[in-house]
Parts: structure tokens; sequence; C-alpha cells
């Protein structure tokens, strides 16, 4: 234990890259701690993929307040940093029979909120701009502030500009214990050794509750509440253009039906409260209730194109509310727990939030003389044309090769999305940076070649190959391995 | 980029892409291009190292490898130009095709005719919506077939098979050669979906167990795969909870349908059917796109590699007629239509003029399995003639001639018809 960190953030998903990103620019030693083999594992990879306007949120909570300036943030930093986003508007639509008077309940929070450029929308304006939407549709709050997002390059891209700013991301590395000593945060133990520091940031997602209770915090209990989804081939055949909501009630949003940024439709989630914090499966019922309720929005909407269905699980704490403040009884250690629904559209306020809060507690900001803003453009091969593609071509050989044929991801992408900072190592990892077995039919042709790809750019063996986490190997024996073991117990 | 123009370009180099454009050779267009995406020809045979290809097409009994091979051997004793490791991005209705690989990058080409022969893909897990986990270990028999023979990897030693067409019948004998404890192939139907044979020598002779009527109802496991649910289901598909139980495995694969893989066509303003998932096409296979043609399994998924090479000669040699501007089209095109128990027939139209039509098979599949059944034929609604057959299984492709006398006639027929019904009497 030589090095001594100004700052160490536990758990790389959007609230503690977010937090990276913030602080790096700063002259500060910062270490990103995660327990999976990359970023944006947990909740970050499996939401509804919503900046969300803001005006569902509480006023007088801090989601309130955080939702609205981060979605007014990302604009500038997804530019800046190249995250995929696209502002397309929301709409709660309420059908015939619906209690309608929520909708302009909605409105007026959104007002109090500070969200911009709201509209109460008609029937006409509905069918017009929302073609498939249900017949039934009565009127909308519509809400153009409103995005899709892709939420685990929202990640990525800002632990990848913490890096290029000095920070330090180590994956694979669970905290097992915070030190402390006369009340004030030392660092931490983890599988991979101890770590010096003078503040923790607890963003530990799931799991930030456990890390509170290292240090003797007991007001933080996080409950896992799965949400459920379909997600659909590239909807080409079937037109959905905003994220549309139906009228929440007083528990949940409701089944969404919304594109994602690379136009999948993607349709969910379900809320409901589960014991344990790795129950990521999905279920029959879970799955009906987000068809039957996709259904009541666009009734002409059937499962055939579907290509995926998945679960993830919100950290909700139990006032229901983001927690971020510092401990009242251990100085330097900082709390960023109960971050669900909005908060990946909260998360650059978050950051900000959380900067500030680390200042009070004494976190000395003195901002570097060459801040790097941006982060480079991956090379996006699916989403250019063929122009642009031809052009790609002619710099590198190694564009015209192409590994994943549903998404159209060349080799190089593959490859620079291994080698590049805080590079993928799984299977999963790949997926996520450049949409290689994404498609419709999910790795069955190209995942033998990524596998292959990642064996050879690790330097390991392909039955050493990892999906995502644990032991999650793709392939167990060699050819004729397991025969020669059968052989060697008989005999 | 690279602009090149050629007469003919076939888009896909297995068994439809070799046999199209052999045919289209040997019929005087010499100026031919295959594309294939893959690094070698063949398609999905080169994987699929059992036996049991090309008992009616050359009357032996051949691997895929082999069978692949006497094509690959024809198309190079004829010297057409074959680009592998090459990806097509775009077909455009006039015939464009926009291709690239690591050697010469972008290309552009020019045909005055295009065979597509793209094949198919499998249905995978997230399509079926299986609820559970998303551990590793779930993959479709296809991508097992492929570690386990051509990259020299075995995904797993305690194995489930969901589905029973002829790639999961296959792999289950597969996996139990490699020495894996194959633990039960579940079908949804109380049929299987492979050809009876492979029901036979794959399962029956290894004591693999079949599970008619059963489904898998939970995947389990957060790694990788722990253990699989597996239910009987009702008269209506309907999982039955309290029949539930769990079976440990460390793989599940999945044989539950093929899907033809239409998306070029789609982007060339191909018009697809809804039954078969593949282009609509006359008795030449060509597309509503004029010289667009299709063959194999993208046009419709086929139960044996023999019927693919037979249609992909008559895309090939009807592409070689286009080109030399051989063929002319009836004023009245006659449609050919599904009738009772007919999940479709190929072709859907015919509408090229006679003497074209010198072998016009029509290749259809039953919607549920029946034994000693008729094939009936009717033209507007008059019955034709019949066939017998001792059975009918959807696994399995049938096909029957029309009758020159009924060609002849067709310039007055608007529809024909055909249904495959138990026989009369029986």
């Amino acid at each position: 234990m030589s090095k001594k960190y100004d700052v160490i953030i536990i758990g790389a998903g959007i609230s503690g890259c977010a937090v990276a990103w913030k602080l790096a620019r700063y002259n500060l030693d910062i270490l990103l701690l995660e327990k999976e083999a990359d970023v944006a594992t947990g909740t970050t990879k499996a939401n509804t993929a919503i900046m969300h306007a803001g005006y569902n949120a509480d006023p007088d909570k801090l989601k309130g307040r955080l939702n609205v300036k981060g979605n007014e943030e990302i604009r500038e930093v997804s530019k800046k940093l190249n995250i995929p986003y696209e502002e397309i508007g929301s709409l709660v639509v309420g059908l015939e029979g619906d209690d309608l008077t929520v909708i302009d309940e909605l409105y007026q929070k959104g007002l109090k909120n500070n969200v911009k450029n709201m509209e109460i929308v008609d029937r006409d304006w509905l069918f017009e701009n929302e073609p498939n939407i249900s017949r039934d549709a009565v009127k909308a709050l519509w809400a153009p502030t409103a995005g899709v997002i892709t939420p685990w390059e929202a990640a990525l891209a800002m632990a990848q500009n913490a890096v290029a700013n000095g920070a330090e991301v180590k994956l694979e590395t669970e905290v097992k214990d915070i030190m402390t000593k006369d009340g004030k945060v030392e660092g931490v133990k983890t599988n991979q050794g101890n770590f010096a520091a003078d503040y923790v940031v607890n963003a530990a997602g799931l799991y930030a509750d456990e890390v509170a209770k290292m240090v003797g915090i007991e007001k933080i209990n996080i409950t896992p509440r799965k949400g459920e989804y379909y997600i659909y081939d590239h909807a080409k055949d079937f037109a959905v253009n905003h994220v549309v909501f139906p009228v929440p009630t007083p528990i949940s949003k409701g089944i969404v039906v919304t594109p994602t940024v690379e136009n999948n439709l993607l349709i969910g989630p379900t809320s409901q409260n589960v014991e344990s914090k790795t129950d990521l499966a999905t279920t029959k019922e879970g799955l009906k209730e987000v068809y039957e309720g996709a259904k009541k929005l666009y009734p002409e909407l059937d499962l055939r194109n579907t290509i995926r269905v998945f679960a993830g699980l919100r950290a909700a704490d139990e006032t229901e509310d983001f927690v971020i403040e510092a401990a009242e009884n251990v100085k330097g250690f900082v709390n960023v727990a109960g971050i669900q629904s909005p908060g990946l559209a909260s998360s650059t306020a978050i950051a900000g939030y959380t900067r500030d809060i680390l200042a009070d507690e004494g976190l000395n900001l003195s901002e570097k003389k060459n801040v790097i803003e941006t982060r480079e453009e991956p090379v996006r091969f699916y989403e250019m044309t063929n122009q642009e593609r031809a052009k790609m071509v002619d710099q590198n050989k190694d564009y015209g090769q192409i590994i994943c044929r549903c998404e159209t991801v060349s080799y190089k992408e593959i490859v620079d999305a291994i080698n590049s900072p805080v590079g993928a190592r799984t299977v999963n990892a790949v997926k996520r940076r450049t949409r290689a077995g994404a498609g419709r039919c999910q790795g069955g042709f190209c995942g033998p070649r990524v596998v292959d790809i990642l064996a050879q750019e690790l330097g390991i063996d392909p039955t050493e190959v990892k999906q995502e986490e644990g032991n999650s190997q793709i392939l167990e024996y060699k050819i004729k391995e397991l025969l020669g073991s059968k052989v060697m117990d008989n005999a | 980029m690279l602009n090149l123009k050629k007469d003919l370009v076939v888009i896909g180099g297995g068994p439809a892409g070799l046999a199209a454009a052999k045919s289209a050779y040997d019929d005087g267009i010499k100026d031919v291009m295959i594309i294939e995406r893959d690094m070698e020809l063949g398609g999905i045979l080169p994987q699929c190292i059992h036996n049991g290809f090309g008992l009616h097409y050359f009357n032996e009994e051949l691997t895929g490898p082999e069978y692949a091979q006497r094509f690959i051997n024809d198309v190079e004793e004829r010297n057409i130009e074959v680009k592998l490791d090459t990806m097509v991005l775009d077909v455009t209705k006039d015939k464009k095709v926009y291709a690239m690989n690591k050697e010469e990058g972008f290309l552009e080409i020019e045909a005055k005719a295009v065979v597509l022969a793209m094949g198919c893909r499998e249905r995978t897990a997230g399509a079926i919506g299986i609820p559970g986990t998303r551990p590793a270990g779930v993959i479709t028999a296809g991508t097992a077939q492929r570690y386990t023979n051509i990259e020299g990897f075995v995904p797993g030693d305690e194995v489930v098979i969901l589905g029973s067409g002829d790639i999961g019948l296959i792999m289950a004998r597969r996996m139990k050669l490699e020495g894996a404890d194959v633990k039960a192939v579940c079908e949804l139907l109380p049929y299987t979906g492979g050809l009876t044979r492979n029901v036979v020598q794959c399962l029956e002779d290894y004591d693999i167990p079949l599970m008619l009527n059963h489904t898998v109802t939970a995947i389990k496991g957060e790694g990788r795969l722990e253990a699989v649910e597996i239910s009987e289901v009702d008269e209506n598909l309907k999982p039955i909870p309290e029949t539930a139980k769990t079976i440990k495995a460390d793989t599940l694969l999945l044989s539950v349908g093929l899907i033809p893989e239409n998306e070029l066509s789609k982007k060339a303003d191909v018009v697809l059917d809804d039954r078969t998932g593949g282009p609509i096409v006359n008795e030449g296979r060509e597309t509503n796109i004029e010289g667009i043609f299709a063959c194999g399994n993208v046009l419709h998924v086929h139960d044996l590699v023999d019927w693919v090479t037979e249609e992909s000669q008559i895309a090939g040699s009807y592409a070689a007629k286009y080109i030399k501007d051989n063929f002319t089209k009836t004023e009245k095109c006659a449609e050919v239509k599904s009738g009772e128990n007919v999940a479709y027939v190929i072709p859907q139209k015919i509408e090229l003029e006679a003497g074209d039509r010198n072998r016009i098979p029509l290749y259809m599949r039953v919607s549920t399995p029946l034994t000693a059944v008729d094939i009936n034929l009717y033209a507007d609604g008059e019955k034709l003639y019949s066939f017998s057959e001792p059975f009918a299984k959807p696994g399995e492709m049938l096909s029957v001639p029309l009758a020159q006398k009924t060609l002849d006639d067709l310039g007055n027929v608007d529809e024909i018809k055909v249904d495959i019904i138990e026989k009369e009497g029986e």
C-alpha cells in the first residue's frame, strides 16, 4: 500500500463513473473500483435508457432537483464525450378511462421543476405524430426535452475521459472493508489488496447499503426492485417516435414503449421488489405484464420481432429518494446511494452535487491546466453510410472485415474496444462497446469469432473467455478433452 | 472504392449459391461472381460433418464437407470468380451490390442479374422469450456445432436440447459422442421437427430421451447455466405448472426454428411471403424485382440439401435466361395457393411463357402430420389430380410436378391450389 489517493470511488456504474469524470478535471489522484469485469454491469446495463424530462420527480426531493439539471447538462456532455443521445421527447398518454387529471398534475409538477417547453397535446396531434398509438388516446403531456441515451456507453465514456485525465480504474476489484482511523477514512480493503485514500465515495449501487455498513451507517437500506423488458430488432416496420408512457400510478411510471438510440424498440419495465440482489431472472408473469401494458398504448404491437428479454434491478432506498450526503460519523466518507430512476437522467448533476459535498468536506478542488474535455468518437460502422464506410476501409483494411453481420461491426472496432482504455475483457463488454452480438441473431454467428478475437488480444485460451461475470465461461472443454476424462474415470 | 461490372452476382457461397453459379455458367453466363462472407465456401455444410447428404442428388451418402466439396470443385474447374470473407452490405433494386472485404476494401458491383442465396439463421432464446436468467451456456445448436466441429471446443458436459429440429437432433448425438451427458431433447409439439431418420439415428440409437409436449419454462444460473426447468404442455401448448421439474445442466442448446435471412432482400424491395419468411417467387425463382432471383434457405427452409441444389439449379438457369433476354412473362399470372393443411407452396406464382416450363415441381410442407395422404391439386377450384404419400410430416418437404397439360392451360388459370388431406376411405 504505497500510493495514497485523494478519492476512491466504489462502483463503476453510471454514478461512480460520473463522479470520477467530474473529479478528474481537478488536481486529484482518483481511483475508481469495480468488482465486475467491466464498467456498467449492474443497474446501468439494464434499464429503460431514458433521459427523463423531470416532470415526474417530486420537487421536494433530491430527485426532482437533480433530474432537470442532469437533463439540461447531457446535451453538452453527450456531444463532448460522444455519447449516443437523441432528444426525441416523451409523451404521457391518457387513454379513455384513465384518470386524465394526472396529466395536468404532471404538467404542474413539471413547471415547478422548471421543465422547459412542455405541452398538453390532443388526440389529433397524437395520431399525427405517433401514428400507431391506440385509438383510445385522449390527450398527452408532451415533454420535448426528454430523450434516449445508451447508458453503458455513457458510463464508459465518462470512465474513459476520467482515465484520459489521469484517473485510474481497477476492474474485478471488490471492496471488502473500509479502513478508518480516529473517525476518519483511511482507505479500502479489497480482494486485490488495500488502497489508501482521504476520501471514499460509495457508489456501489445495489450494494451501497452493505458498503455503508462497513463504516457503521445503518440508515441506508437498498431494496432491489426488478424491471423486466422485451427488446425488439431494429424497428423499421413499426414506428414509435417518442418515449411513450401510460398515465402513472402512485408506485410506477408504468410500461413504457420507446425506441432506443440504436432504433431498437424497447418495452418495459415491471416494478417488483425482490429478495436477492442477483435475481435478474425474467418471469412469465412479468413478461406478460410488459406485453399487455405495451399493447394498451400500441394495440398493433406483437412479439414477432423481439430479440431478447432481460431484467434489471433498481437500487431503491427506503426513502425513495437519492441519498447523496457525507457521513456524519466518519469524516471523508460520502454516500451516493439509492440512485434509482431518474438516476441516469440525473447522473451528471449527481456528480456535480457529490463534488460540492466533497469540497464542503475539505477536498481541495484546483482545476488542472490542460483538462481533456472530450472523448474521441469510437467508430460505429452500424450508423455509417456506405460512403463513410468506404472511406474508413481505405484508411485501414481491418475495417473491411465484418465480424457481426446483423449490426455491421468490423474486426477493427472489436480490437479497438478490447485495447482502448477501460478495454473490453468479456463477450458482453465487447457487445456493449461495439454492438457485436446485439442484433437479431444474438451472437449466433459472430459469437465464435468474438471469443476468438478476445482470446487472441488478451493472450488467453478460448476456454477462459467469459460472457460476463463470475464463472460465465462460454466453452468448457477442448475437443476430445471431455471424452478423455471420461475414459480415465472408467479406467 | 472499386467499381466492377458483372453479368451475375451470387450472394452467398453455400450449397445454393454454388449450384446456382454453376448452372448459370453451364447455361452460357461466364461472367459470374460468388460473394461469400465466411472464410471458405460451402455455407453451413463444412460444420455438418455427419453423413446423410446427397442420397437423392448423388445417390450416395456423403458428409456435409464432401457434398460441399463436389460443388466447390465444380466452381473451381469453371474458374468462377469467388470473393471470400466479403460482406455484402447493400443490394439495390437496380441490381447494384455493395460489399466489403479486408483486401480490396469497398466494392460496388453493377450486375445484370443477382441470385440471393444468403441462407438462414437460427431462432434464439430471446426470440422465444424463455423466462429466467441469461447465463453463459445457452446457445443455438448451430453455434454449438460450429464450436465443436470447426473451432474445436465443446461447450459443456450436461446438456439439454430444446426443439427437435434436425440440427438439435444431430447435436444431441454429437455432444454424446464427445462424452457429454445429453439429458433430454424437449419438443413443444406432439411430433418432432426433424427428419425421421435423425430421430432414429441420433436419439434412439444413443438412448437419448425425447420428451414430446415438453418445453423449457425457466433458465437458471448466474454466471454459467446451472439448471433448466422443463414442463409438460397441454393441448394448447401451455405449460402445466404441476409438471415442472428441474434438470441440472450447464448447456442448453436451442433448435427452435430457422429464419430465412432476408435483410438484404428487403433493401432491394423484394416482397416476402409471411408463410415462408422468404421472397415470393415465380417458377424461375425470380422475385418481384426483375432479374433478382432467390434459392435455398433464403427462399424457404429446406430439410435436405439435395432439394436446395435442385432449386438453385433452376434459379441459376433462369438467371442465365434472364441475362440472355431469353424469357418472357405471360399476360396472366397464376397464383399458387396453400390450401387445407399446407403450410406453404413454392413457387407462389407461375408466370413464365410455355417452353420455359419443362420442369416445375411444387415444393411444399404440410401443417400438421398425417399418415396416408392425398396431395390434391386444383385449378380455379376444379380438381386436377392427386398424388398419394404414405405420410406427411412438417419436418419433411414434399414435392409434386405440375403436369404439362396444366401448364399449357395456364393461360386460362388464375389460381392453382394444393391441399394435403387424409386419403379417402382410410
